[in-house]
């Protein structure tokens, strides 16, 4: 066994080595977001803009967060808004790409069951026709095509699959032990709250952290698992999974908060034996991207990168370039919705209030690769689960990958196929770690992954057909010590007058329901100040 | 030497990868489909090779000449494994499992050996690191070239057997090429000469019959004479007769005995088709045989049949073969009978056509994949094909055998918004066997049935509709995509009733 690990690894480097880095790769693409433009925007030397354009309300940046103000604008009848987005298609960190064998995610690829106060979740998934009956149910029914087929996941440890994430094979009597104990902890966590919400709640902006709790957020979850006798190698190594799963970022440098919020922040279920399984599409959470996107035809308007922005006389001029047309243009707003990445507002608002530039300076963004393997036919039967959706390897530098065509019903053998491979470049300074992504060529990256692969999986080399990297410079928060600072928090929430702030970073954790919920709550505010009541509140 | 041991290094991984896949290819085909028997062997390889590769430190004395033998025993033993298996399983010789795992084991030590032993012979020549570097690139190479073969050429167009020889033949080649090489250092060998070409000849001999072996080895484990042998992508197809009785096999699976089929395939179609006088259009899923399509075509009024089967192999053989088409009345032949080679699934899902009946006669739900056609998922997407006042019925596994299986399909097609009305029927050779009639509307039951039916009869119908105690209905969950719970069950239950 132990030959065939080290194959996997050395074998392949030392036949890369002997074909000259490139003979037995597969083809494919260096892909991601336009990093020169992200780059050129903080510099400002952009000509004056050739057009004006007046408009009520300017929503920047069309990832959940934009989308969903959006969609919280319409479902009120509110149509007088345009969405601007840097890149050539929206969705950001949950864009998705399409090709002839099935649609793929390049970003975000599953959605919890969302919780009873994520009621903006809950209404954005009634309206798309997923969530049936009442959404305030405590569990409601889920369109099946969309709720993770089983098998769901399993683990490859000691050449064997196991069902399942979290090591349950092969563990010492201790280990189990440990495992158990910190489950049992992680439901007292959740369980945790009074009569105005719980303790670990999501979104964020209803969690209630108490003085004991908050002291979670002066230590590393690396360090709170120190304290509380945690050692055991197997569970340690799934907690660091987990965080670099959800953050992007290394369980020794994760807020202990953050890292318990992972397990005690989620009660979302669902009926008819739904259980707490996770939303999920071929695109990944592209498909709500998709969906939303389709319902802003004229108003939705990529390749257009906002690198001014100013208040005056009761109006915001937004300065936008667009590389195709080369020229910028000037929209002249009565409000705004920035729902881009907050480090980018001081580069392109030089009026920026100090106290707010300050609030928003203590963020960083993990680094993501993201690849995509075009498969001529699932990778053979191992030995263990067979293949499910989501499928990891145990010490990897990846996180393994999900496999595209999984919610598809087939009865014969199985024809080609993609696989999504994700791998967080935790554990390292952030800036030093983009600056690597940027640097790697592409066949480097394909080497790393197929040797990663191949350690499970002997026959990938041969049956993969493409591989495309994908690269998310800024890509998720980072939810470090002192992130839930409450008076931090507040600044932003409080936005910069006609600028409402809208996006992930506002809460320091990268999730879908966090960009939902900011997205809806300052469309709910613009609405409020435009009309006075409203019908309903979600956020 | 170096490039000549190199390319041995080739030759040996390929070999070593040749003799697992084999290995498990011939477990998963003769124990079933499950995916667990590929993998169980594939662990339990591995787990040699690397007890062989810890015990090659204690081989001492002369390495070339260890390295020879090893090389001749491994040929021999990996090269015959296939065939010794298959015929002793074929002759249902000692407990097959045993020599299954047996031969595995000792064939996976014994390539657990090889590469750390050229290791060793080639460390005198090059520099470590570069060494390792070197025999590990072209190890993953040959078991490279192997990954992409077998599955492409060799099983399908060699067979396992034949595979198997011609890799024993290529490890016993490299031992006559190591005796070449090495003369100098093996003084008084004759022995070594001997053995090889005792290898070469024996494997030599396997390779000319091995053909024959194999047929007359399958025959052995029909019990009865082999009429048709054939393999398609998707399944292995075995027509036996004995006497007046032919029957059919797919992957070793009896889907038929021409006895008693008219029970079974009366049972799947009439109880639902009986009660629809004004049932025209039909489809049929799965049921490739073209027997449920006899059955159909009893009725004058209905206009067509659409019978999707992924097979081409299947509806090919039971559209042309004399003996077949004979048993199923030329069904498929038939001017009202359109039959589409496509996966199921997929067809709904691109067909906006709506049917009257229909007919869903699938392989049991032994794998996920399978386990999806049985789920409320897949029953929405067949609602979508119903006609108004339209019925399906659902061949639904042994409500005796497989009783939670068998009630969980009812309660699924229930959950997917079903009126069932489930029932079963004794087929001997089958054993109790279950069916569940589905609409959108309480399904009735028949008052006439058509003429020439050999085992229903309007005055019995009732008696296939009630359960006896040790069949009837338990509280189970449906069938959902997101538990499947159906294969864990059905694979639990004919576990237990196998043994
Ligand atoms: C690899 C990866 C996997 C993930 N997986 C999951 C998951 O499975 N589940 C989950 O819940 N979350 C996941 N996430 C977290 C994900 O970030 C959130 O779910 C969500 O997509 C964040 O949305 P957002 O709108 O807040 O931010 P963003 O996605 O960052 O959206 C901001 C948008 O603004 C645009 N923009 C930036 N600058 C400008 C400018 N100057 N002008 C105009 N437009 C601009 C950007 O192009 C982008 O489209 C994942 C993230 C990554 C990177």
């Amino acid at each position: 066994m132990r030959r065939r690990e080290f194959l996997g690894a050395a074998g392949a480097l030392a036949l890369a080595a002997c074909a000259k880095g490139t003979r037995s790769l597969p083809p494919g693409e260096l892909q991601g977001g336009n990093f020169a433009l992200g780059h050129r925007l903080g510099q400002g030397d952009f000509p004056a803009a050739a057009e004006i354009r007046p408009v009520e309300v300017l929503i920047v940046g069309a990832g959940i967060a934009g989308l969903s103000a959006a969609w919280r604008l319409q479902r009120a009848g509110f149509e007088d808004f345009a969405l601007l987005e840097l890149e050539a298609s929206p969705g950001g960190n949950s864009r998705y790409a399409r090709s002839p064998v099935c649609a793929h995610p390049l970003g975000a690829h599953y959605l919890p069951l969302p919780n009873p106060e994520a009621r903006a979740v809950r209404a954005l998934l009634a309206d798309l026709g997923v969530l049936k009956g009442d959404p305030w149910a405590l569990k409601p029914e889920y369109d099946e095509a969309y709720l993770c087929h089983s098998p769901q996941e399993r683990l490859y440890r000691f050449g064997v699959w196991q069902e399942g994430l979290v090591p349950h094979l092969g563990l010492a009597a201790g280990e189990r032990e440990q495992m158990a104990r910190f489950f049992a902890r992680m439901a007292d966590f959740k369980a945790l709250g009074d009569s105005r919400g719980r303790t670990f709640a999501l979104p964020l902006a209803y969690a209630r952290p108490d003085a004991s709790t908050a002291a979670l957020d002066r230590l590393t979850l690396f360090d709170w698992l120190k304290a509380e006798g945690f050692d055991s190698p197997s569970l340690h190594w799934y907690l660091n999974y987990a965080c670099r799963d959800d953050y992007g970022t290394d369980y020794r440098q994760v807020s202990a908060w953050a890292g318990i919020h992972y397990f005690a922040g989620r009660t979302g279920e669902g009926g008819l034996g739904a259980g707490d399984t996770v939303l999920t599409a071929p695109e990944g959470n592209g498909w709500i991207v998709r969906r939303l996107a389709e319902r802003l035809p004229g108003r939705l308007h990529t390749g257009l990168a906002v690198h001014g922005l100013r208040q005056e006389e009761g109006r915001v001029h937004v300065d936008a370039w667009s590389e195709n047309e080369g020229r910028s243009l000037r929209y002249q707003a009565r409000q705004v919705i920035w729902a881009a990445p907050l480090f980018l507002l001081p580069r392109v608002a030089p009026q920026l209030p100090p106290d707010l530039a300050a609030a928003i300076a203590p963020l960083s963004h993990a680094p993501w690769l993201v690849a995509s393997l075009h498969l001529a036919a699932p990778p053979e039967a191992g030995a263990g689960t067979p293949l499910a959706w989501d499928n990891v390897l145990y010490d990897s530098p990846g996180l393994g990958y999900v496999v595209a065509t999984h919610q598809q019903i087939r009865r014969a053998p199985p024809g080609p196929t993609v696989l999504t491979y994700y791998r967080p470049l935790s554990g390292e300074d952030p800036r030093l770690a983009r600056q690597r992504l940027l640097d790697t060529p592409r066949e480097i990256w394909a080497e790393a992954i197929l040797s990663d692969l191949g350690r499970a999986h002997r026959d990938i080399r041969s049956l993969t057909t493409r591989l495309d990297v994908f690269r998310h410079g800024h890509a998720m928060a980072r939810p470090l010590p002192g992130f839930l600072d409450g008076a931090r928090r507040a600044r932003l929430a409080r936005g910069w007058g006609r600028v409402r702030l809208a996006h992930a970073d506002m809460s320091g954790m990268s999730l879908f329901e966090e960009a939902n919920y900011w997205g809806v709550r300052a469309a709910e505010q613009l609405l409020r100040e435009a009309g006075g009541r409203l019908a309903e509140r979600l956020a | 030497m170096q490039h000549a041991l190199l390319a041995s290094v080739f030759i040996i991984a390929s070999c070593g990868l040749a003799y697992e896949l084999v290995a498990a290819a011939l477990a998963s085909y003769l124990l079933g489909d499950s995916v667990t028997q590929f993998s169980t062997i594939i662990g339990a390889y591995l787990f040699a090779m690397g007890v062989g590769s810890w015990l090659s430190r204690y081989v001492g004395g002369n390495l070339v000449r260890r390295f020879i033998q090893i090389e001749m025993l491994v040929g021999v033993l990996g090269g015959f494994a296939a065939v010794g298996l298959f015929l002793a399983f074929a002759a249902q010789m000692g407990p097959f499992r045993v020599l299954l795992y047996l031969s595995v084991l000792a064939v996976g030590t014994l390539v657990g050996l090889e590469i750390p032993l050229v290791m060793r012979i080639l460390k005198r020549e090059v520099a470590f690191k570069e060494l390792v570097s070197r025999v590990l690139a072209v190890d993953y190479l040959g078991a490279l070239a192997v990954s992409v073969l077998f599955p492409l050429l060799l099983a399908p167009y060699l067979g396992l057997m034949r595979t198997g020889l011609l890799f024993g033949l290529l490890n016993v080649g490299v031992a006559v090429w190591a005796l070449y090489l090495f003369r100098a250092q093996l003084p008084r060998s004759r022995d070594l000469y001997l053995a090889a070409g005792a290898s070469v000849a024996l494997l030599a001999g396997g390779l000319a019959v091995a053909g024959q072996v194999s047929d007359t080895a399958e025959s052995w484990l029909y019990a009865d004479e082999v009429i048709h042998m054939e393999s398609s992508p998707y399944q292995r197809i075995v027509v036996t007769r004995w006497r007046d009785d032919i029957r059919l096999f797919l992957n070793q699976n009896l889907q038929f005995s021409s006895r008693d089929e008219y029970r079974y395939h009366e049972a799947l179609v009439h109880p639902g088709l009986a009660a629809l006088p004004g049932a025209r259009r039909i489809l049929v899923l799965g049921g490739g045989d073209g027997f449920a399509v006899r059955e159909i075509l009893r009725y004058p009024q209905i206009q067509s049949v659409t019978l999707v089967d992924l097979d081409p192999a299947m509806t090919r053989l039971f559209a042309t073969a004399p003996l077949l088409t004979q048993l199923n009345g030329n069904a498929l032949n038939d001017s009202r009978v359109t039959v589409v080679n496509a996966d199921a699934a997929i067809w709904l899902e691109e067909n906006g056509e709506a049917f009257d009946f229909v007919v869903v006669d699938f392989p049991d739900p032994s794998n996920f994949a399978l386990g999806k056609l049985y789920s409320t998922g897949f029953y929405r997407l067949l609602a979508r094909h119903l006609a108004p006042g339209g019925r399906i019925v659902v061949q639904a596994t042994s409500p005796y055998y497989a009783r939670r299986s068998y009630w969980t399909i009812v309660a699924t097609l229930e959950a997917a918004g079903f009126r069932t009305a489930p029932y079963h029927a004794l087929v001997p050779s089958f054993g109790e066997w279950g069916y569940v009639l589905a609409g959108r509307e309480a399904p009735g039951l028949p008052t006439a049935y058509p003429e020439g039916l050999r085992f229903l009869t309007v005055a019995g119908t009732a008696d296939l509709f009630r359960f006896p105690a040790d069949m009837e209905r338990l509280p189970v969950e449906p069938n959902r995509l997101n538990e499947q719970s159906l294969v864990r069950l059905f694979e639990q239950e004919w576990h237990g009733a196998a043994r």
